[in-house]
């Protein structure tokens, strides 16, 4: 038990310490302990464990003026400059054919990056999240590569496997199949840019929800396609939708894969492609912050989906 | 050692064939292809078309920046990290989302929308009496901007773990709170650092769309290695050194990939957690 000049504060070098000491030399051995100790306490702890005052205000101030100059400022930016022009310049940016058909093959890039990286996902971490066998561990860093190549480097594969100095290429030509410098190309560039997102938000969240209850599926009688369908897929939900939306904000966006795969020629342009070719021209200044503010509202808008998915996921546990 | 462990699950066969074909169609096909084209070099061709003048200034240029822009996040994005997990106050929630930015954004529309701001009547580029566009400054902080999330996503699982009783027995035996931080926390999230740095430099490492704007590409000033693999690949038999360079990146990018798994793995055989 407490024995006098011991509790709370032996060793304790706070700014409060005359105070408590003196409150320990008014009640010297305390029969009974208080709630004003206890408060005393509490404070004592909390003031022990974290910083000062004018530290805290001045790390506070510090972080957010570097967000305010990094993240917030580019993203006002580009609203503001988008309709610098005035209203009518931001509507013939955005309505002009070459945008449209730039936002047309933004669009099919991602919706078969998409539809190709969910399905692959859910095998993929099927196979991975619920299974031990070897070689697994060699197959998910395999999966990781895209992640950690440079984005022209993954354009320059493509080129090379595709290319006419390879013998796919050669091929290729000789059936008058174009896949470099044309739609298939700039959709097989950003499947491979965008494919590790679905699987890696799946994987730890199939590996934590174990076989438990898919075995009780099984043990119920379910079969193969039933099991996924009714147990495995709900309990995995949020998880696929957050890759779904990762997913989909990197193949919208994706740059340099791009430029190398889909070269200069204007109908394979995506919309930050397009942005380039505004930027470089001298037409109108604002056309590129205008056609910039359509991918600008597609990454706010993932990162409200994503702040709505950590509240769900952080609600359900 | 056994292959697979028996299990009652069913579509082991068939999700792992689709998986191995998918990765190999999309990933090891195209990796082999590159791996092919620069086999057929000898050493010296490597060696010749390294060590060119303008390919040695941008890859110097390129580790350069990068390192310096990853730094500058580790410092800034622990800060930011530390004052997201421990501190309440208004607006705590938005600018943890805020934090995916530079994740979610176009790296184009990053790329002009900081080549507007550091130009010479941006918004900060006016405070500033020389030129950041065109200039290495002006990649560093495009560099810093994209490698922002990474430092900050990979500090704040760690700083949460922390768990309170540490400080509480630091501080009752007598430490005061700089110490504190010095010798109790900061090793424990130091792994985390490591990982975070690494991260953020691989990333800066390969940048192409946030600088391409910013910096303007011009040789021997702010060319870095991407644009350089780009401009060789629309030279005439310019895609044998694009092939070089992009191995050398490719090296390095797994290096750092290494590195990082190591690293994880000694903070797991450091830490026991003792449940």
């Amino acid at each position: 038990m407490c024995r006098q000049g011991e509790w709370p504060v032996r060793g304790y070098q706070g700014k409060n310490t005359e105070k408590y000491l003196r409150a320990e030399k008014v009640n010297p051995i305390p029969k009974s302990v208080t709630a004003s100790d206890y408060r005393t306490h509490f404070r004592a702890v909390k003031e022990a464990t974290t910083e000062p005052f004018l530290v805290r205000y001045a790390l506070i101030t510090v972080a957010l003026l570097f967000m305010a100059i990094f993240l917030l400022f580019p993203l006002v930016c580009i609203f503001y400059e988008a309709f610098a022009g005035g209203v009518e310049m931001f509507w013939k940016a955005i309505a002009d054919p070459h945008a449209l058909s730039a936002l047309k093959m933004t669009l099919i890039a991602t919706v078969v990056s998409l539809v190709a990286n969910v399905i692959f996902g859910l095998a993929a971490a099927w196979c991975l999240g619920k299974f031990n066998f070897w070689g697994k561990s060699f197959l998910i860093s395999l999966i990781d590569i895209p992640f950690t190549i440079s984005p022209v480097i993954a354009g320059l594969l493509f080129v090379f496997l595709f290319g006419t100095q390879s013998a796919l290429g050669t091929w290729l030509q000789a059936h008058h199949i174009r896949i470099l410098f044309a739609l298939p190309g700039v959709v097989l560039a950003t499947v491979f840019v965008t494919f590790p997102f679905v699987v890696r938000e799946l994987i730890p969240v199939m590996q934590a929800q174990g076989t438990e209850e898919e075995q009780a599926a099984r043990v119920l009688g379910a079969r193969g396609w039933h099991i996924f369908w009714r147990v495995t897929l709900p309990n995995v939900r949020w998880a696929l939708l957050y890759g779904v939306i990762l997913c989909n904000a990197r193949a919208m966006g994706e740059f340099g894969a791009v430029v190398v795969v889909a070269g200069n020629s204007v109908k394979t342009n995506t919309l930050p492609l397009h942005i380039n070719v505004l930027y470089q021209g001298f037409a109108n200044p604002s056309a590129p912050f205008a056609v910039a503010t359509l991918l600008a509202v597609m990454a706010i808008s993932t990162l409200v989906v994503k702040t709505i998915i950590e509240t769900k996921l952080g609600q359900e546990e | 050692m056994k292959l697979i462990r028996r299990s009652v699950l069913p579509g082991f066969g068939l999700t792992l064939g689709f998986t191995i074909t998918y990765l190999s169609l999309i990933v090891l096909i195209p990796l082999s292809g590159l791996f092919i084209v620069t086999s057929r070099l000898t050493w010296d061709e490597f060696h010749h078309i390294l060590t060119n003048e303008l390919v040695r200034q941008s890859f110097a240029l390129t580790f350069r920046t990068s390192l310096i822009a990853a730094c500058v996040n580790v410092v800034f994005g622990f800060i930011v990290a530390w004052v997201l997990v421990r501190y309440r106050f208004t607006g705590r929630r938005i600018i943890d989302a805020m934090v995916d930015l530079p994740f979610a954004l176009p790296t184009a529309v990053s790329g002009i929308a900081l080549a507007q701001i550091y130009s010479e009547k941006g918004w900060l580029g006016q405070f500033f009496s020389f030129p950041i566009r065109g200039t290495e400054y002006g990649v560093i902080l495009a560099l810093i901007f994209i490698g922002l999330p990474f430092v900050i996503r990979t500090l704040q699982p760690s700083l949460e773990e922390i768990e309170v009783e540490l400080e509480e027995v630091s501080a009752s035996l007598g430490a005061s709170r700089f110490q504190t931080f010095c010798f109790v926390i900061f090793p424990m999230i130091f792994p985390a650092v490591i990982t975070g740095f690494a991260m953020a430099f691989a990333r800066a490492l390969g940048e192409y769309g946030s600088v391409l704007f910013i910096g303007g590409m011009i040789p021997g000033k702010t060319d870095i290695i991407s644009n350089v693999i780009l401009q060789k690949l629309y030279e005439e038999n310019g895609h044998i050194t694009a092939s070089v360079i992009a191995l050398a990146m490719l090296v390095a990018s797994f290096a750092i990939l290494l590195v990082i798994n190591l690293v994880q793995m000694w903070a797991n055989r450091r830490l026991v957690k003792v449940d």
